[in-house]
């Protein structure tokens, strides 16, 4: 589904990645760590199309197509799903009306019929439900005021409402408590299926206790230099990142 | 992403070649005297007060001087170049069909889902006599009638109701207000009136679309609206619809008065033609707008949305004179490319007790400069006057300009003024969130754009409302990215 080549990105001629590969196959769950500075949101946000990076070489393939020749909306149109490190508050926007032109402009890009204001309701309030979060949140403005769990839980409201195919958490679990930990687990774990593939980006273990992934890949100075399953993650608990810097040094 | 400045280059062929310029006979040559004003009123048929008043109004102009303190720029206008009367239109000269019509106005028509003929009326269609909103409006008119309601042209109340536009007329905004109150005064060649009598609440919002006669009331408007104690009128100005419009100078009046517990609210949407990229030919827009809250516990609400005219210079105001009265003033102006807005709202407090709110919204984007200018002026004898004022500007871009010019003046201690302002940057952060979710660049800076006036709209009548969001979106298509 999503094949990385030799991805080599710079923001402000300041080079961040250094040569990605990465292949997530249908149905996969990779999760991507590393400390802080190692490139792991430059990765989501060049997924994701944002603009301000640029890719000096490397080439991407989702869906067997060439990724760069996508907007951020045709991507999303598409099934990339990008849930924020730091969602942004829309005044005035309410939830709902956010959530069903979302919807929709997937639907109709997809030629696809546009739900009605109704069926909408009903969709998301199942979907509130099954998060366990409360009926108020369609109805407040976008993020307007939201706690950082509540801005969380949101982005996973709205990514069970996209389905998408290939869903991005960017640090999602960064500042959550336990509770809100395990909705935004719940949320994931209820998309999962054989066709479907998320990348987690994290930096602690804990998100990985909740949701298993099938690959774990550890993101130093823009560069995979390691990869392994699950026990790769326990592992880098228990030692930390500094093990990382010390291979650098020998490397060099 | 380009759509938006192909439409504008479009739009704006539409208005150069589209106009009709040939001098008719029942046309007065352009130039301006007091032969000319004496000439209005003649082929208006007018009874003699008006003339009288007219006169003195023109008499008076010609001592005063153009205003020049607002934070816009022209060039200067020759009014002696401008023709001040003009029959109504004979339906022959005007376009045939639909056809004819340049198909990006269409499209834009088609964009804010305007009925077919609609269309046809707004884009000068000759349209036949029978026709649809013809009947409405007859319908309408008896519903009202038995009412009581009065709701007319100027001209038609000038014939019908002589004793009440003279006992009304020039009371809010009188003829010496200002240079181009004193001018519209003179040379007026039409506009509404509207009259509510006591105890009646009128049923329907009041629109001058469905005023037939009013589509080609010309540059100087003048308008009179009239609520009598415990009445409730509800009035919407305007249309979202780009229309087409041959003068480039409008002046309009309105006066709007309100007697003991009545309520007038006033809505517009301006969407005038805003000219182009470069700002060349685009409308002025100079407007007195004023509202009295004669009697206890009346209450005026102005709403206005204006995202047309390449100068836009108003301030819908509001005089609290009686005691409890209340006066709103909620406005979104949206500038483009080299549009220029100064406008916003005068609070007068008189009366005890009286309360204003004033909510103003501007958004500017490409080259354009907009301007908030408002005063709060508590009398002395204003005991407990309240005001909340709040401004909110927003930036797309950063070729573009906000100004807000607040003047509180307090002659009473017990006055409590409250004055907020925020000026804010349309982020790219707010916009990539929106397209990460799908949303076309255009949607995403038009639902951004909504949610910042949301306040504004939602005093909107409905349907007024939904066309307005969609004038906004429409009104800023290319304007990033």
């Amino acid at each position: 589904m999503l094949e990385i080549n030799d991805l080599h990105v710079s923001v402000e001629d300041k080079q961040i990645l250094n040569g990605i590969n990465l292949t997530v196959n249908p149905g996969e769950v990779h999760a991507i760590m590393g400390p802080n500075g190692s490139g792991k949101s430059t990765l989501s946000n060049v997924l994701a199309g944002r603009s301000g990076y640029d890719t000096t070489t490397g080439r991407i393939q989702y869906q067997q197509q060439d990724l760069f020749e996508l907007s951020p909306e045709e991507r999303a149109h598409q099934g990339i799903f990008l849930a924020f490190q730091y969602p942004v508050e829309i005044p005035g926007v309410n939830n709902i009306y956010l959530l069903k032109a979302a919807v929709n402009a997937k639907r109709k890009a997809n030629d696809e019929q546009e739900v009605d204001a109704y069926e909408f309701l009903e969709l998301a309030k199942d979907k509130i439900k099954k998060l366990g979060i409360d009926k108020s949140f369609l109805y407040r403005d976008v993020n307007a005021g939201f706690s950082g769990g509540e801005k969380k839980r949101n982005e996973i409201l709205q990514m069970m409402l996209l389905e998408p195919t290939l869903g991005i958490l960017d640090e999602t679990d960064s500042g959550l408590d336990i509770d809100a930990l395990k909705i935004v687990a719940g949320g994931v774990n209820q998309l999962r299926n054989k066709d479907r593939s998320f990348i987690l980006i994290t930096h602690y273990q804990r998100l990985l206790d909740y949701i298993k992934p099938d690959f774990v890949h550890v993101l130093a100075n823009g560069k995979i230099i390691k990869s392994g399953d699950y026990s790769l993650a326990l592992e880098l608990e228990k030692t930390g990142y500094g093990w990382i810097e010390k291979m650098e040094k020998v490397s060099q | 992403m380009n759509e938006n400045k192909q439409l504008d280059k479009l739009l704006q062929q539409d208005y150069e070649h589209g106009f009709i310029t040939d001098i008719e006979s029942d046309t007065i040559p352009p130039g301006l005297s007091e032969a000319v004003v004496r000439e209005i009123s003649k082929r208006k048929n007018e009874p003699e007060f008006m003339l009288e008043w007219r006169l003195k109004a023109f008499r008076h102009w010609q001592t005063m001087i153009e205003p020049k303190w607002a934070h816009v720029h022209y060039p200067p206008i020759d009014f002696q170049e401008i023709s001040y009367f003009s029959a109504p239109k004979n339906a022959s000269d005007g376009p045939q069909s639909l056809d004819e019509i340049d198909p990006e106005l269409l499209k834009t028509y088609e964009k804010l889902g305007i009925p077919l003929r609609e269309q046809e009326m707004l884009a000068g269609v000759a349209v036949d006599a029978v026709f649809d909103s013809v009947s409405v409006a007859t319908t309408f008119k008896s519903k009202l009638k038995e009412m009581g309601i009065i709701f007319c042209s100027f001209s038609e109340a000038l014939q019908e109701h002589p004793a009440l536009v003279q006992k009304y007329l020039g009371t809010v905004v009188p003829y010496t207000d200002n240079f181009y109150a004193s001018l519209n005064a003179a040379v007026f060649s039409d506009g509404s009136f509207c009259y509510i009598p006591e105890g009646v609440r009128c049923p329907m919002e009041l629109s001058t679309y469905f005023r037939i006669n009013a589509m080609s009331t010309g540059q100087f408007e003048r308008t009179l609206i009239i609520a009598e104690p415990g009445s409730y009128v509800s009035y919407l100005e305007g249309c979202t619809a780009p229309m087409r419009d041959e003068n480039q100078l409008h002046a309009a009046v309105v006066e709007l008065i309100a007697f003991d517990n009545a309520q007038i609210k006033y809505s517009t949407v301006q969407n005038w033609y805003p000219g182009d990229k470069e700002g060349k030919g685009g409308i002025y827009n100079f407007v007195t707008k004023r509202g009295a809250c004669r009697g206890v516990n009346s209450k005026i609400s102005w709403t206005q949305v204006e995202t047309g005219s390449a100068i836009t210079w108003k301030y819908p105001s509001v005089i609290l004179e009686g005691d409890n009265s209340i006066g709103e003033f909620y406005s979104v102006a949206l500038t483009n490319n080299y549009q220029q807005a100064d406008t916003g709202t005068k609070m007068i407090h008189l009366g005890k007790n009286t309360k204003s709110t004033i909510i103003s919204k501007g958004i500017s984007a490409g080259f354009a400069e907009n301007a908030y200018r408002g005063l709060v002026r508590i009398a002395k004898s204003a005991e407990n006057a309240r005001n909340y004022t709040q401004c909110d500007s927003l930036l797309m871009g950063d070729t573009c300009g906000a100004h807000t010019f607040p003047y509180i003046e307090t002659k009473n201690p017990t006055a409590q003024v409250e004055h907020e302002a925020t000026t804010s940057k349309i982020s790219e952060e707010q916009l990539f969130y929106l397209q990460q979710r799908g949303i076309e660049t255009d949607d995403a800076v038009s639902m951004v754009v909504n949610g910042f006036c949301k306040q504004v709209m939602k005093q909107l009548p409905m349907e007024f409302a939904v066309e307005a969001q969609k004038l906004l979106g429409i009104s800023l298509e290319g304007s990033v990215g």
